[in-house]
């Protein structure tokens, strides 16, 4: 699958990755830069175009821009850079080194990202386009087997056809729950009535996770394919895509993908001149975690309160304003097109037993290479944190992966060779969520990471029942009194207590999955709850209550970096002396303890007012 | 509940805006999307008109408002400093960026200088983590923005007393 974009006719073309990561480095300017520059040269025989892409998932190296058919990447590219990549490398061939991607390991440089570690270790099938195609141009998608998958079906599939196709591929929904999506769309066609609903859950909740957000920017049409397949399955006649609200891009994407699927016959009425009508419409979110869940979407989509209900009545019974409704996921679908297209034998022979195909994570956090990595199910974590991911920055110990967003939890060092599927997830007491991978180490502190999920599912549980609002907020207050070093031994089981109940009692997913990061902290970070709780000490230098830090001046350069980003003006020192920290002064922020590259500052205790 | 005589002048945009969409009950959030997206708060007398326009009692309108984060019942700064504190970035210290914020701007999250210059809100990942921590102002994202950082990004927008009022509007 990962074959390299044809250039119409070998003409050379220029693309500048403009999604959100790269935009913020200065892509616009970039493309901007080598639009004008290319507007001096109608003489030259070479016509590049520049193209926006869509996110390349590497945003770490950002803006990256990318010239095919020679397939060169360069890396954090500014916009002073356009004259001499025109010049040099698209009219005289000439390869820029000091653009080019430089592997840590063997320090060479690589001429294009296909050549990574990074890349060459995933296998694409969601993000199959993202990055080879401009988004905004349905030209593009087309020239990539795009809707081939909807002309196979309509022309020679019946509908049962494509739902025992997607049933024997195995995909199992990759919003979070995992449920068998073959399955979901066959309740939803069997279920008696003429009008029934599609919806793309493209809420993406899951605070440091964008996976989503990268396909509606990046592959749109991939997205509007697979949701018209779902609803030629199960007899739909309209779709929703609700759209969280941050993802202006992505709003903008795909309502020109809508609009230019219908100027072309794919959506609409009598698509591709059969008897199958189906139309989709954009609804942005307003912003509330909750609306991530089904029927709170629905709720929110028919214009009230994102409140979740129970689930006696499955949506694919009564969903969206009481009718047969299939939601699924925005990669869910994005998964779709290459099913029906290359067949369930092809889908099915990726992945592991109960989990085929891939999946895609958004590796973040305290590692080297950060982005989307799209990667077979049952691939380990040490495979997608070291050899994907490079490994931990600036080479600090590995503490923890955060997985599965405010539901998961957090895997610790010594499972870092489990196999990555839905079971292996939830055993290990985590779940796999939308594909958050967040990586921790050991200046980031356990317990104030369970305080922070903790605190942020407190502003987004709805209420509506006891146990979810309650518990959450009986939870934030002795994680926090924990992390201020007032927390007390008892207060270990009393958490666990709480999080039982909740789990049993909660209403929806949301409150019955807040306890995971509580009770996977507990359970592999015990220590450092007791440390905080006893010693009033926080390992990791985060609690600011607990934590004081001193320059060790046997190890002290005189760099002045710690100076420099003290933003309290609580460090002195000049070049080349010992600098010195005043504790009066000092926020406790932490700031030099990060920077400092030689380990000069050190965590200190802070003495402890008992009672 | 009372309506501040000024939004009066603006109550034919209002209607405008509101009557774009078909007086449905599935409307209403859309609606109160683009009212708050050009003004920047749903101004009471609009919640009114979106009320008689969708069929929707004034009292549910306004849980709509108070339930999803995207509203805003007072008027927001003009300068609208976007911390982001999702996982990615609040493990690279958001949090101190926020603590500077309040310093140099005396406002917490949630809250707008008193001259509706600045206001400073925390968001949940911008989708940009390789990036973190990150801050958007007025749609300008700033990425690895450090502590040392912030205090030229103030600057950029007039903070800090430097003479923003001069400059009228
Ligand atoms: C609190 C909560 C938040 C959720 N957030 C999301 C989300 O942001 N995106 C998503 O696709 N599914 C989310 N889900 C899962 C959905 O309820 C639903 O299972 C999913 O959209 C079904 O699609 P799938 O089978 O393709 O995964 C969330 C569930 C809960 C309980
Ligand atoms: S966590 Fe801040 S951009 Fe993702």
């Amino acid at each position: 699958m990962d074959m390299i974009i044809k250039a119409h006719d070998d003409r050379q073309t220029i693309l500048v990755c403009c999604g959100t990561g790269c935009t913020a480095n200065g892509a616009r300017d970039v493309f901007n830069a080598l639009q004008s520059k290319l507007k001096d040269h109608p003489d030259i025989e070479v016509l590049p175009v520049v193209k926006a892409t869509g996110c390349n998932g590497w945003c770490e190296k950002g803006p990256l821009v990318r010239i095919i058919p020679r397939d060169i990447t360069y890396c954090s590219v500014k916009a002073q850079d356009a004259d001499e990549i025109v010049d040099k490398t698209l009219l005289e061939g000439i390869l820029i080194k000091r653009l080019l991607y430089r592997d840590p390991v063997s320090k060479e440089h690589l001429a294009s990202h296909h050549l990574t570690d990074f890349y060459r270790k995933q296998h694409k099938i969601a993000l199959r386009n993202i990055g080879e195609i401009d988004p905004a141009q349905i030209s593009d998608y087309l020239e990539r087997e795009g809707y081939q998958a909807l002309k196979k079906a309509l022309q020679k599939m019946d509908s049962q056809e494509v739902i025992d196709t997607v049933k024997a591929a195995g995909l199992r929904g990759r919003g979070g729950g995992g449920f068998p999506a073959g399955n979901k769309w066959q309740a939803c066609r069997n279920a008696s009535g003429q009008e029934k609903y599609i919806i793309c859950n493209g809420d993406e909740g899951d605070p440091g996770a964008f996976m989503d957000r990268s396909i509606m920017e990046g592959d749109p049409h991939t997205v509007i394919e697979g949701m018209i397949l779902g609803a030629y399955a199960v007899g739909a006649s309209h779709g929703y895509i609700y759209v969280r609200d941050e993802y202006d891009l992505a709003v903008q994407n795909l309502g020109q993908a809508i609009k230019d699927a219908h100027s072309h016959g794919y959506l609409g009425n009598r698509i591709m001149d059969s008897d199958f009508s189906f139309d989709i419409e954009l609804v942005r979110g307003g912003g509330a975690f909750v609306c991530g869940e089904e029927t709170a979407l629905m709720a929110s989509i028919e214009g009230r309160t994102g409140e979740p209900r129970d689930k006696y009545v499955y949506p694919t019974e009564k969903g969206l304003w009481g009718k047969p409704t299939v939601i699924n996921n925005v990669e869910t679908w994005a998964n779709i097109p290459v099913i029906i297209l290359h067949g369930a034998e092809a889908f099915a022979a990726v992945g592991t037993e109960n989990s085929k195909g891939t999946k895609v994570f958004s590796l973040v956090g305290k590692v080297v290479n950060t982005g989307l990595v799209e990667v077979p199910m049952g691939t380990t974590l040490r495979e997608i944190i070291y050899e994907i991911g490079g490994g931990v920055l600036k080479k600090r110990s590995f503490k923890a992966v955060q997985t599965g967003g405010p539901s998961g939890g957090c895997i610790p060092a010594s499972l870092l060779d489990l196999p990555v599927d839905f079971d292996s997830l939830t055993e290990a007491g985590s779940m796999m969520g939308s594909g958050g991978l967040i990586v921790m180490d050991d200046h980031t502190c356990m317990v104030e990471v369970a305080r922070y999920y903790v605190n942020f599912l407190a502003g987004e549980s709805c209420g509506k029942c006891t146990p979810c609002r309650e518990g959450i907020r009986a939870l934030l207050e002795i994680l926090t009194d924990i992390c201020n070093g007032q927390g007390r031994m008892e207060d270990l089981q009393l958490m666990e207590d709480i999080c039982l109940t909740m789990q049993e009692a909660s209403l929806c997913a949301l409150g019955r999955t807040a306890p995971n990061p509580v009770l996977s902290t507990l359970r592999y970070f015990r220590d450092e709850y007791i440390e905080h709780i006893k010693n009033h000490y926080c390992p990791a230098g985060v609690c600011r209550e607990l934590t004081t830090f001193y320059i060790d001046p046997e190890k002290c350069t005189g760099c002045t970096l710690c100076v420099k980003q003290c933003s309290a003006d609580a460090i002195k020192g000049e070049k080349k002396q010992v600098h010195t920290i005043n504790e009066s002064e000092c926020i406790r922020c932490g700031e030099c303890y990060r920077v400092c590259a030689f380990d000069a500052v050190q965590l200190g205790r802070r003495d402890h007012h008992e009672n | 509940m009372q309506i501040d005589v000024n939004e009066y002048k603006h109550e034919n945009e209002y209607k405008e805006l509101i009557e774009n969409y078909a007086g449905k009950p599935e409307s209403l959030l859309a609606i109160m999307q683009d009212i708050q997206k050009q003004y920047n708060y749903l101004p009471r007398l609009a919640i009114s008109l979106i009320s008689r326009h969708v069929g929707i009692p004034v009292s549910r309108v306004y849980a709509m408002a108070s339930f999803y984060k995207a509203f805003s019942l007072t008027p927001k700064g003009r300068f609208v400093f976007r911390v982001c504190d999702g996982t990615a970035c609040h493990i690279k210290n958001s949090e101190t960026l926020l603590d500077q914020l309040q310093k140099s701007l005396g406002i917490k999250p949630g809250e707008t200088t008193t001259d509706g210059m600045y206001s400073v809100e925390t968001v949940n990942c911008l989708g940009a983590c390789a990036l973190a921590p990150v801050m958007v102002v007025n749609g300008k994202v700033y990425g690895k923005v450090s502590p040392g950082d912030l205090e030229g990004i103030i600057k950029e927008y007039g903070g800090q007393n430097h003479g923003y009022d001069n400059q009228g509007s």
